[in-house]
């Protein structure tokens, strides 16, 4: 009996281990590839150089940090507004039978492929912007142009790749607010409206900003869709119409020929993206921290 | 004497579903006066309470025959404003139910809600709930801390006072001591005293004792039914029904 639970106890130990030894070893493999780069070739240099032209050697990031950090932001700006109403109305407004149909297509939207979501957006937003956003914003700047792979292709898409995990994750925290909270509010005359506002999104706040931190997440990590969307020029975006690539975007398709240099600065890259998500893994952490407080 | 009837009750059916909760309930409920309601548990008074503001209307499947009348309106007919119903007939619940705010903000929910919003309005309202409730010496140099760091008894007095900050007429009270420690019990007993000058209190309680402490009349109710209403001094020692008399002197099973 002893030596069977030593033996499980050490199968588990070496599971938990086998976890964490892989972030550590992924860590340290890509400092270890991308730093020479980012030392010879100097971090400020690297950061906010605005050029990234890997056959004349001129690795300047700029433009794929402004296009994941533009990327991410439009699809929070949509995403997020949409994501929150979709919980709230799934936690509070909708009858049952609604929700029934409702709750398993917002989590069908997690199951599908990324590469489906790029395929979607190819064929039908990029079109889409080319063909009926386009002229729209003529009429108020008339030297606008795109091709119609942009960041608001990538935005809109994306948006929708995060709308499972904020909707999921704030709808679990509204309905996870305590009845008697509803109740109180209810007795003293508030409306159900007012209610939900004043008191039972207040009271969920730590995990709607949660949800919105991890969709952020996924939103900067996604690959694949954005590669298909967005246009992958290495430029400073100047509009949300430019086509512009991404950090994740440029390491899948640059890694497969690039020369040695080309390939140490590809880690470089990665090196930036692993900061930027632990940034953002500490920015929530203390957020939450200091909501939990409140 | 009639005139002093706050709420009318007449042959009020309620349904769960299948389930009849209340049984043809008839009452009267006087002005400025304390009315316990005891019982067995799953006798209906906390359902017979929560028709009175019609709290029941957030369970799914209840359905309600008959009338309730707050001062002679009908509070179920259809034009009855149920957000207006709910400003006059407070509520205090079982469990101290404080909002995640400040003590501050708590106090103030109501009123806002209601329209006020003068800081200096605002002000008075909350000093003059809290000292109603009386808890505004206890908190008065930290009404900007979170209201959920007070006791369990401060956090029912503040529910008080919260239910006291937008003026109602009737104050409900579900079992408002039963998660109280003996010292805060006493407090919101003394306080019920002095509030019924001002308010009609309803007040369910498990505890005989209680009732015979703070209310001037008493029902008894037994599935689903009244069994009588009466002074609480006849009640205690001179009930009129033996069912009545076998529970207070607690031969019921």
């Amino acid at each position: 009996m002893k030596i069977h639970e030593k033996i499980i106890e050490t199968i588990l130990f070496i599971c938990a281990a086998i976890a964490t030894l892989s972030v550590l070893l992924i860590t340290v493999f890509i400092f270890k590839e991308g730093l020479p780069v980012l030392k010879s070739y100097g971090v400020f240099n690297f950061i906010f150089g605005k050029t990234w032209s890997p056959t004349n050697e001129q690795f300047g990031a700029l433009p794929m940090i402004m296009g994941s950090i533009s990327v991410t932001l439009g699809a929070l700006v949509i995403g997020v507004p949409m994501g929150i109403a979709c919980a709230i109305f799934l936690a509070e407004i909708a009858p049952k039978s609604v929700v029934k149909i409702f709750k398993p297509a917002v989590e069908l939207l997690a199951g599908i492929p990324s590469v489906v979501y790029g395929f979607f957006g190819l064929a039908v937003v990029v079109p889409i912007i080319r063909t009926n956003i386009l002229p729209i914003i003529q009429k108020f700047n008339p030297d606008a142009n795109t091709s119609g792979y942009s960041i608001l292709g990538g935005a809109i898409i994306l948006a929708v790749m995060i709308l499972p995990t904020i909707v999921n994750i704030s709808e679990n925290a509204i309905k996870a607010v305590p009845f008697e909270y509803k109740q109180g509010s209810l007795a003293l005359g508030a409306s159900h409206f007012e209610t939900i506002t004043k008191v039972i999104i207040p009271a969920a706040k730590s995990g709607i900003i949660t949800s919105i931190v991890l969709g952020m997440g996924r939103a900067v990590g996604e690959t694949m869709a954005v590669i298909l969307i967005t246009g992958n020029m290495p430029k400073v975006p100047g509009s949300v119409l430019d086509s512009v690539a991404t950090l994740t975007g440029t390491i899948a398709m640059e890694m497969g020929y690039a020369g040695p240099m080309h390939q140490r600065a590809l880690f470089a890259t990665g090196i930036i993206l692993f900061v930027f998500i632990m940034m953002l893994n500490i920015i929530a952490s203390t957020t939450l921290k200091r909501v939990g407080r409140g | 004497m009639v005139n002093n009837t706050k709420i009318k009750v007449r042959n009020l059916n309620l349904f769960y579903g299948e389930h009849q909760a209340l049984i043809d309930v008839n009452m009267d409920i006087m002005k400025n006066k304390v009315t316990a309601l005891i019982g067995p548990s799953g006798c209906g008074k906390s359902t017979f309470l929560r028709t009175l503001n019609r709290m029941n209307d957030l369970i799914d499947g209840v359905k309600i025959k008959g009338d309730v009348l707050l001062d002679d309106v009908d509070i179920y007919g259809n034009e009855s404003d149920l957000i207006n119903l709910r400003k006059n007939v407070g509520m205090v619940f079982q469990k101290p139910n404080p909002f995640p705010k400040t003590i501050y903000e708590n106090v103030a929910y109501g009123p806002k809600i209601h329209g006020i919003k003068k800081k200096s309005e605002l002000d008075e309202i909350v000093e003059k709930s809290l000292k109603g409730a009386a808890l505004w010496d206890e908190v008065k140099d930290r009404l900007d801390k979170p209201a959920l760091g007070l006791s369990g008894g401060q956090q029912q007095r503040l529910c008080i006072a919260r239910c006291l900050a937008v003026e109602p007429d009737v104050i409900l009270m579900d079992e408002p001591t039963s998660a109280l420690d003996p010292i805060s019990t006493v407090k919101v007993e003394n306080l019920l005293d002095e509030l019924k000058a001002k308010y009609t209190i309803v007040i369910v309680t498990h505890n005989m004792q209680q009732a015979g402490r703070v209310s001037d009349y008493t029902s008894f109710f037994l599935n689903g039914k009244i069994i009588e209403t009466d002074l609480t001094e006849n009640i205690f020692s001179n009930p009129r029904d033996k069912r009545t008399e076998d529970y207070i002197t607690g031969r019921f099973s």
